[in-house]
């Protein structure tokens, strides 16, 4: 590979033509290329399904109203969540890890670079499988089109009988095919990261993103196989009268709910713990120390992976399991709470005592963790088995859920990309702009999101297409509806700056947060080989150890 | 817990700090939305009026009190962190002192959530076996629900009564227990019981057999709706638990135990209603209606709502349901039977006689 690859330097890229540079986006090899292709890709999945949530909230935002009729809104909240899971949260998190998993270990590409395209076509065709069902597939009412079933697919409702017509068809195969890209995409991090360190990089010298990674990689190899395997269940019951979840013929509907969280509950922590992995980059260097406990961490980390394979029927506490059951479930689910409390100490620990710069990354940490520990308490709630009965399927779980992936997972990947961008693009974004976003996006998040608990708590649904009036949920209904407006300026603000700074943005330099882990040490952006000279690393912070010759960390670790 | 303590607190301390026209909009908004709360439909957890409510809702107290505790000394903490902590200029030329960690540090905060989580844990355990374990005082009222697309089939067999959406239970009084035992099913997809004053929610699933009870104390109308989704009118899938005092529900077994009224003027709406394919759906008890997908219509006009909730049960309103039930319902898996006006009009006088 690294022979053929001398071959172009970023400003003679841009003079090429267009159709020239579109080509070499698809056949291109290249960890960052593809990387940045990922997060592309999740963008644009990520305005779409952004706009679905607008207008959903559109609807919502008084009793009655009629903005979307029952069956649309009910393609909207499937094909949001599908969206945002798979074809967002997993492809940002796959461009994360391969554009900086290569440069933070000092290397020159993945360790297989085909593989890394295929995985990121894969994903990308299962996105436009996806929403082809949009021009191809009638839905559960007969007419219209795109999946009506949630993004869980609870059983029997995915079955020919009640799910006619195609979409659930397209629905399965479209993460079907996806879930083969992540696979691809996770196998790939785990050679690179085992076989591709530089000299001197052992493990326990790995930034904590890469271990954080690694464990979320080999996360992804253990959660994909029970959804691919229901999923080809499901095709089977469909379309060969397998009657697997097929209850009228004596097919368990909650079967599929076993199979779905097992794939389901880990992929919460396969998004959260890339968010956990930026957080410890950013915060230490914007409070000029290092990671608290960096040990205890990789420990955490670890734990959080093992123990969130052993928690999925918390998901399902109202099926009606045994007592004892639901007790091992509690137990086991609260248990989640103390690596993750673990971390949130960590950070803390680091921040005491240090100098904290409140740049754009910085302050989208910060912002994501009071709100991971918000998510992490409402977790616990939902985790007490009869408090669960309670608020399971109401508005409480859907502000607890955007409260981690909102307020924890996107917050961070807003951070990650203010951090990185000048590294991938060799322009700074936008104080300004970023300081817009930051507000906006913050107040639009805890309006549309706080008063969701409320609403919860007074006894609203999840999935509804409306209410009656007359039972108090009207007022925050309306406030949230209110904070996706907030919440769409601050994104458009950001949509801006991307685009903007990459003109106009002041240039960068190879390390302008005056950082310690490798990828700051090559141009900004990196050349196609990474690293002229491949480097070698005595410390966790190779840069730390560069700038202070006096004090290097190896002499402590 | 009362929200509307909590609104009269935010109320004050907006009106005391003198009202900008901003603060005074927030007020108007707020007491518009108390208005609303003195509506009787009342579906807050926290005010739970029934057994196993109650003891859900003093293991969710528990719960909450301990995690605001938590949110209040960590948040507390990262706050005081970050502004104490904050780059001041003269920290431009130097770095802080470089701290890599404590064992004994990580040891306390991992020793001290293993123990509120050994708490939680124990406490909801007992919880758990207080819910789940209950077994049924002698008089105990037995029903099934089954979940349908979109609306509830009720059964009593001990009593003979089928109705649907609606669910008659007697009150627990003076010492008295009568709670009433659910066996949850469904016919077609996963639904939800749900009364949140009344009790937790548990699915009902196809193929499968679930249980739950509630034991309402006072006597009044729960609302609540299906938890599930189930398709595309899950929105519009209310259910109503009716709890009466102990004469009141003897009365109301009885007069669900008449048989239907059989006017004989009103049998040309009744022939239409026969001559239909409605009975192959609905079903008339002592009559030869016996279809069992929609819902028994032997006391139709005793129930407070058609459609599951959608539109109260009046006599235009069900006029305008028998025109078209898609124009009230999308989705809903009754059709539109085309009837003309004049077999419109005998009908619903046929129906709304099936008190």
């Amino acid at each position: 590979m690294s022979t053929q690859e001398i071959a172009l330097t970023p400003a003679a890229e841009i003079s090429l033509p267009l159709t020239a540079r579109l080509h070499d986006l698809v056949l291109t090899v290249d960890h960052k290329k593809l990387g940045l292709m990922y997060i592309g890709t999740a963008l644009v999945f990520f305005a779409l399904s952004g706009l679905m949530a607008f207008t959903i909230r559109m609807q919502l935002l008084v009793p009655n109203n009629a903005v979307l009729p029952p069956d649309v809104f009910n393609r909207f909240f499937t094909m949001h969540g599908t969206t945002m899971v798979f074809f967002v949260g997993m492809p940002i998190i796959a461009g994360l890890m391969n554009y900086l998993v290569p440069l933070m270990i000092g290397a020159r590409d993945m360790a297989f670079p085909r593989l890394n395209a295929f995985g990121y076509w894969m994903t990308l065709f299962g996105g436009a499988l996806l929403y082809f069902s949009y021009l191809a597939a009638p839905g559960l009412a007969g007419a219209g089109s795109a999946p009506d079933v949630g993004w869980f697919a609870y059983a029997p409702l995915t079955g020919r009988a009640f799910s006619r017509g195609s979409s659930t068809d397209f629905w399965i195969l479209g993460l079907l095919v996806s879930g083969i890209g992540s696979s691809a995409s996770a196998l790939n991090v785990i050679a690179t990261i085992v076989t591709l360190r530089c000299k001197g990089m052992t493990f326990m010298r790995m930034p904590l993103f890469v271990w954080m990674v690694l464990i979320v990689s080999g996360m992804i190899l253990l959660a994909m196989p029970p959804l691919s395997a229901a999923q080809v269940m499901l095709l089977l019951d469909r379309f060969l009268g397998a009657h697997f979840f097929d209850t009228q013929a004596g097919g368990s509907a909650v079967l599929w709910q076993h199979f779905f969280w097992l794939f389901g509950h880990p992929e919460v922590y396969i998004l959260m713990i890339p968010a956990f992995a930026s957080a410890s980059e950013i915060i230490p260097v914007f409070s000029r120390k290092p990671i608290f406990g960096y040990p205890a961490m990789v420990a955490a980390t670890m734990l959080i992976g093992l123990i969130s394979v052993g928690v999925w029927a918390h998901h399902m506490f109202s099926i009606g399991m045994t007592a004892m059951s639901n007790t091992f479930f509690v137990a086991s689910t609260l248990l989640v709470g103390v690596p993750t409390g673990i971390k949130i100490f960590n950070w803390l620990g680091t921040l005491y005592g240090g100098q904290i710069r409140f740049e754009l990354p910085m302050l989208f940490c910060l912002g994501f963790l009071f709100q991971f520990l918000i998510a992490g308490l409402t977790g616990v709630m939902l985790g007490a088995a009869p408090f669960n009965w309670q608020l399971t399927d109401s508005y409480f779980v859907v502000a607890h859920f955007h409260y981690t992936l909102v307020g924890g997972f996107l917050f961070m990947m807003f951070a990650a990309i203010y951090y990185w961008y000048p590294k991938a693009t060799g322009r700074m974004l936008s104080k300004n702009l970023g300081l817009w976003h930051f507000w906006l996006f913050l107040i639009g998040f805890h309006l549309t999101f706080d008063p969701q608990h409320i609403a919860g708590i007074l006894g609203m649904p999840r999935r509804i297409y409306t209410y009656d009036p007359g039972r108090s949920w009207e007022i925050y209904n309306m406030i949230s509806s209110v904070g996706a407006l907030f919440q769409a300026a601050g994104v458009a603000c950001l949509v801006i700056n991307l685009l903007r700074s990459l003109r106009h943005g002041t240039i960068a330099g190879n390390d302008p947060w005056d950082a310690w882990t490798l990828e700051w040490s090559t141009t900004s952006p990196p050349p196609e080989y990474n690293f002229e000279i491949l480097p070698e690393v005595r410390s966790r912070r190779p840069l730390w150890d560069l700038k202070h010759p006096e004090d290097p960390d190896w002499k402590y670790e | 817990m009362s929200l509307n303590w909590l609104w009269l607190i935010i109320k004050n301390a907006l009106q005391r700090r003198g009202g900008t026209s901003l603060c005074l909009a927030v007020v108007a908004m707020l007491e518009a939305s108390a208005a609303y709360a003195e509506v009787p439909t009342v579906t807050n957890i926290f005010k739970p009026l029934s057994t196993p409510a109650e003891s859900i809702y003093q293991n969710a107290s528990l719960v909450l009190s301990i995690c605001a505790a938590i949110f209040l000394v960590v948040g507390g903490l990262l706050a005081y962190t970050i502004i104490r902590f904050r780059r001041r200029p003269e920290d431009e030329s130097r770095e802080p002192p470089q701290v890599y960690g404590s064992n004994q540090i990580e040891l306390a905060w991992t020793v001290i959530p293993v123990l509120i989580v050994l708490v939680i844990t124990l406490a909801t355990t007992r919880t758990i076996y207080d819910v789940q374990g209950a077994l049924p005082p002698p008089d105990t009222v037995n029903v099934t629900v089954v979940g349908h697309q979109w609306w509830w089939e009720i059964r009593y067999p001990d009593l003979g009564i089928v109705t649907a959406n609606e669910l008659h239970v007697p009150v627990t009084e003076s010492g008295i227990r009568r709670p009433t035992f659910l066996k949850l099913e469904s016919a077609d997809v996963a639904h939800s019981f749900w009364v949140p004053q009344l009790a937790g929610k548990i699915d009902l699933i196809p193929n499968r057999r679930n249980q739950m009870w509630i034991e309402p104390t006072q006597p009044g109308t729960y609302v609540g709706n299906c938890a599930e989704y189930c398709g595309m009118q899950h929105a519009r899938m209310l259910l109503r638990v009716i709890a009466h005092t102990p004469e009141d529900f003897e009365r109301w077994v009885a007069a669900q135990k008449q048989p239907p009224v059989d006017d004989p003027q009103l049998r040309a709406g009744r022939d239409v209603f026969f001559s239909t394919s409605c009975i192959n759906c609905h079903a008339i008890k002592q009559t030869r209606a016996n279809g069992q997908f929609g819902p028994d219509l032997t006391h139709l006009m005793s129930r407070e709502t058609l459609g599951s909730g959608v539109v109260p049960n009046t006599v235009e309103n069900l006029r305008a349901w028998v025109r078209d039930p898609q124009h009230i319902k999308p989705g809903a898996l009754m059709p539109n039977m085309q009837l003309s006006d004049g077999e419109l009009n005998q009908m619903v006088a046929y129906l709304s006689s099936l008190k």
